[in-house]
């Protein structure tokens, strides 16, 4: 992969103007999918939840999953769109080995939902509101898997595996208008953007919405233009981007990328780009024009989709509450003060925190734990926080212990790893690992007065007053113990027998 | 010949539930029939005796055990072969299907199965139905039993031919642009093509969804209306299928009155270049109507002249994209290219090599058509005519119940005369196309044989959507009165073939 030559990103928002746009697949959560009645379950055996219907056999039709409908419907509503009274399916006409049909399914002219917004909030505290042009309905493709070549990619495999579990299961493609004004803030922006429809999506149940399996994918459309000039720049479109934080590095290197072309001079290519975590780098895919030519036509196989206005009103009654009402409400209940709050929703952990507290925990116990030792872990593992195997549940359980006093912080944390790997609950662990403190007085008296034995001074000063000459003290009997004695009660110990 | 295999349906079944005849005996004489003719008329792709004996025998036993069987129950059918079948081959004459075996049946299928009918075999047609003559079946063409030098129609040639030589008393067609109507108006026999949506298309191998329409093939109305009553009815499976039921149309066969009924006679539908015999009978059909108390009505359908630009444009667009699923990947024929296997040539290689000159003649057609830039011009007009067709026939059912004209120009040509010339084998449809554009009801039933050629000639008979039912009233009365003036069936008409074997 050629090294791209990046401007510094100050210098680039000083020269020019940046415009996004992007693109949110989200996979429904369906039993079944879109246009048949094969399961919609990620994982499963290659090949097994397929049917006529989805693997496109001679004389097979699809018919429109009504939950599908619905759930699109929801999605239109929860981002203040205009819901199609007539909404028609179309062709998508282009010859690839995952889509077994070589057309997918599709929305195109007359997409279900339509014109609305959706309000969100960045990190610096600034409020920006996304105009959404459309919501609509289609169906995912089969997974491909190239096998032989260097690349992954199909040009130069040896032969390539299809798995059409994939194939039919329903998407909502969300699309907005070009997003202008935000600045630096541009990959913030997008991230948020991202975040909320998420948030939204979860929050009606319709989608999983979980990024690492796919259920919400992005792609980020970047152009620049100088500033003051009207016609918009060059697009590219980075695909599939999988996590929030790939969306801000993908977007903020695509400024810096661009930025360094056109201050050579050098036109921007209209070409689809794929991201590299690894490589904090994007690569040139295939080149896309406007006049890609998909041949839409309308779908004859189906009938257009009329939700009746009494659908619609119920589906709008059942929404649940909006993104920025939950925050206000939830930062209330917690009692967070602003700054703990913003690292809460930056870190996209208000569910988790939720989750945590309606287990039990504290809030605050709860915000430390994942915003603290968690997204410690996260980031040593180069992964997104949200990503980390471990449930509220654990976490709150874990909290409990510590707040039990059977378990200190460095055996919280030691538990916590192992929750991680899979091996239980944090109960579990313990009771198998044998982890709790040690809060047998006898045990720890027996360990104070053999440091004591080394460092005879030191009940002398304690009765001076002179406190920090138990720490070696204590330091010695938590050594001793192997970390499993919690200091609290040590230090108790040691003043008693000072005092005695 | 056995006399069994001459007589009409209704009355087969009439002996099957007597016990008169076995369905054993029944099905065993037409594939006798069949092993003696077939091999000249060439109607079959695909027969198993044994499949079709076993589901024999297994009616004859239920009937024999006092089970309440379906009204049609051991009659034997034959299939058009675009329609899935579990146990048979299913090609849509097409090379790039030889010997694929579907896994599901089609609806249709699956409800012939359900009542008991024994299926003869899989009937031949062009392939992938484009076709007005079955000389694109990519297995050989079916042949005309009136004359065998002759063409059965397309593109359902095998299902008309099958009916016409006694080798079945009933057959499945499908219409899309009248490949039920035309086969059967050359071979002295009755098809109707039923309103859009009545009966399933789930398993009929898509040629132009919005067009494409399953329906029955027979020698006799009524025939065709017990099969019509078979196959219709709503399915989950095609979301275009009508919800509601269109009634019986084995009543309305059995009304044989059109007293007071408007039939409009449409002005665009007949003069020049329809042969002069085809005309004759047809004015002759106007005055029987009208003797029996018809109120024959002239109307006007002034699109009509625009109809088969519009199909043939709508028609190669939806075909291009449903035909896009033949990539050789999942089932069908696959040819390995010359040179690197890529995805893309391997593709390009099947399809090169498992499509026929007129399937490509309209894939080319179709993606053109719906290319950018000529979307509007091309795909985007036709779309407006057909909305303009279909106002025609709003005014022109203001005036008349119902419409007729002859089903095709001409009386059946010869095989290889119009090969050549895909322009003129289009024009054969010129009649039917408009029903399938609109997605009307059109029945085509024998009008006697025109003086030059002493050749079958049709009738078409055309009713608003859902009024199904009028065409098999009028198709039964007006059949009934050309039996009484040429003092037996159409059908009897035609030459004995030779027996082999």
């Amino acid at each position: 992969m050629a090294k791209d030559e990046l401007m510094n990103y100050e210098k680039a928002l000083e020269m020019f103007e940046v415009v996004i746009g992007l693109e949110v697949h989200v996979e429904l959560n369906t039993k079944t999918k879109m246009f048949c009645g094969c399961r919609n379950e990620f994982g499963d055996e290659p090949n097994t939840n397929v049917c006529p219907i989805c693997i496109a056999l001679p004389g097979a039709l699809p018919a429109v999953n009504r939950t599908a409908v619905e759930s699109s419907i929801s999605i239109g509503l929860a981002l203040g769109c205009e819901i199609a009274p007539n909404g028609r399916f179309a062709r998508k006409n282009y010859f690839y080995p995952d889509l077994a049909k070589n057309f997918q399914t599709s929305q195109y002219d007359e997409p279900i939902a339509f014109e609305g917004e959706l309000t969100v909030e960045l990190p610096s505290g600034s409020v920006h509101t996304v105009q959404i042009e459309r919501a609509h309905m289609e169906e995912d493709a089969g997974k491909l898997t190239h096998i032989g070549g260097s690349t992954g990619r199909i040009q130069g495999a040896e032969y390539s595996l299809v798995d059409y579990n994939r194939a039919g299961v329903p998407l909502v493609e969300i699309v907005t208008k070009p997003v202008y004004g935000a600045g630096a803030e541009a990959p913030e922006l997008a991230a948020a953007y991202v975040r909320s429809v998420r948030e939204i999506v979860k929050g009606l149940g319709v989608s999983d919405a979980k990024m690492e399996r796919g259920n919400v994918r992005c792609d980020a459309n970047v152009s620049l233009r100088p500033h003051g000039q009207e016609k918009l720049g060059t697009r590219t479109e980075t695909k599939n981007v999988n996590s929030l934080r790939s969306i801000e590095r993908a977007v903020r290197y695509e400024i810096q990328r661009q930025a360094a072309l056109l201050a050579k001079g050098t036109a921007i290519i209209q070409e689809t780009r794929h991201w590299h975590e690894d490589k904090g780098a994007t690569s040139a895919g295939r080149p896309k024009s406007d006049a890609d030519d998909y041949r839409y036509f309308p779908e004859p196989d189906l009938v257009p989709v009329q939700p009746s206005k009494e659908l619609i009103e119920s589906l709008r009654a059942k929404l649940p509450e909006k993104p920025a009402d939950r925050r206000k409400r939830v930062q209330a209940e917690w009692g967070f003060a602003d700054l703990e709050f913003r690292d809460v929703v930056n870190a996209d952990l208000l569910d988790q925190i939720e989750e945590t507290v309606k287990a039990g925990a504290k809030p605050q116990a709860a915000r430390k734990w994942w915003t603290g030792e968690l997204a410690r872990i996260a980031n040593s593992e180069n992964m997104d926080v949200t990503e980390l195997e471990i449930s509220g549940a654990h976490v709150a359980e874990l909290a409990q212990l510590v707040d039990a006093g059977k378990l200190n912080d460095r055996l919280a944390r030691e538990v916590l790893t192992y929750v991680l790997a899979g091996e239980g609950s944090p109960a579990e662990i313990v009771a198998a690992r044998g982890l709790e403190v040690v809060s047998d007085d006898g045990a720890l008296i027996a360990a104070i007065d053999a440091a004591l034995a080394k460092q005879p001074d030191v009940l002398d000063a304690i009765r001076e007053g002179r406190m920090q000459a138990a720490g070696a003290v204590i330091g010695a009997v938590m050594q001793a113990m192997k970390g499993s004695a919690d200091a609290g009660r040590v230090r108790e110990l040691l003043i008693q027998k000072a005092n005695a | 010949m056995s006399e069994l295999i001459r007589k009409n349906a209704s009355e087969l079944v009439e002996l099957l539930k007597s016990g008169q005849v076995s369905s054993v005996e029944l099905t065993k004489a037409h594939l006798d029939r069949s092993a003696a003719v077939d091999q000249d008329v060439h109607s079959y792709l695909y027969q198993n005796p044994e499949t079709a004996l076993a589901a024999a025998a297994d009616i004859d036993r239920r009937r024999a055990a006092g089970e309440q069987l379906h009204e049609l129950a051991g009659l034997p059918i034959a299939v058009k072969d675009n329609l899935t079948t579990t146990d048979a081959p299913t090609t849509s004459g097409s090379k790039i299907l030889e010997g694929w075996i579907p896994p599901y049946d089609s609806t249709v299928v699956k409800k012939i199965r359900a009542a008991g009918l024994p299926i003869l075999g899989k009937t031949n047609l062009d392939e992938f139905a484009m076709g007005s003559s079955t000389e694109f079946s990519a297995f050989g063409p079916s042949r005309n039993p009136w004359d065998l030098t002759r063409i059965p129609g397309g593109s359902g040639g095998g299902s008309s031919s099958v009916v016409a030589s006694f080798q079945a008393p009933v057959a499945i067609g499908s219409d899309t642009g009248g490949s039920i109507r035309f086969p059967a108006s050359v071979t002295g026999t009755v098809g109707n093509k039923p309103t859009y949506g009545a009966v399933s298309r789930y398993g009929l191998i898509a040629l132009a969804s919005s067009l494409d329409q399953v329906g029955p093939v027979s020698r006799n109305v009524l025939d065709s209306a017990l099969i019509q009553d078979l196959i219709a009815g709503h399915d989950p499976h095609d979301s275009t299928s009508l919800p509601e039921s269109l009634g019986s149309m084995a009543d309305a066969a059995r009304k044989l009155d059109v007293k007071g009924m408007r039939i409009g006679v449409i002005k665009e539908l007949m003069g020049e270049g329809f042969q002069p015999g085809v005309m004759n009978r047809f004015k002759e059909s106007i005055n029987l109507l009208q003797q029996a108390g018809a109120e024959i009505v002239e109307v006007s359908c002034p699109n009509f002249e625009y109809a088969i630009a519009a199909y043939y444009l709508i028609l190669p667009a939806e075909a291009s994209s449903n035909l896009a699923k033949f990539d050789s990947v999942r089932f069908g024929l696959r040819v390995a290219p010359e040179g690197n296997p890529t995805i893309e040539r391997v593709m390009a290689a099947t399809r090169e090599a498992g499509f026929g000159p007129e399937v490509k003649r309209r894939i080319i057609l179709g993606t053109y058509a719906l290319s950018s830039g000529s979307y509007e011009h091309f795909y985007g007009a036709a779309l407006k005519v057909r909305t303009l067709i279909q106002r025609d026939f709003a005014a022109a059912f203001e005036k008349a119940d119902v419409l007729i004209s002859p089903t095709a120009p001409t009386t059946a040509f010869k095989i290889g005369e119009k090969l050549e010339d895909p322009l003129a084998m289009y024009l054969n449809d010129i009649a039917t196309i408009p029903a399938n554009l609109a997605g009307i009801p059109g029945m085509s039933i024998p009008n006697g044989l025109a003086d030059e050629d002493g050749l079958p000639t049709g009738i078409q008979l055309l009713a608003p959507a859902r009024a199904d039912a009028r065409l098999y009233q009028v198709g039964a009365a007006l059949e009934k009165m050309h039996e009484d003036i040429w003092g037996k069936r159409m059908i009897d008409f035609a030459p004995e073939l030779e027996v082999r074997s």
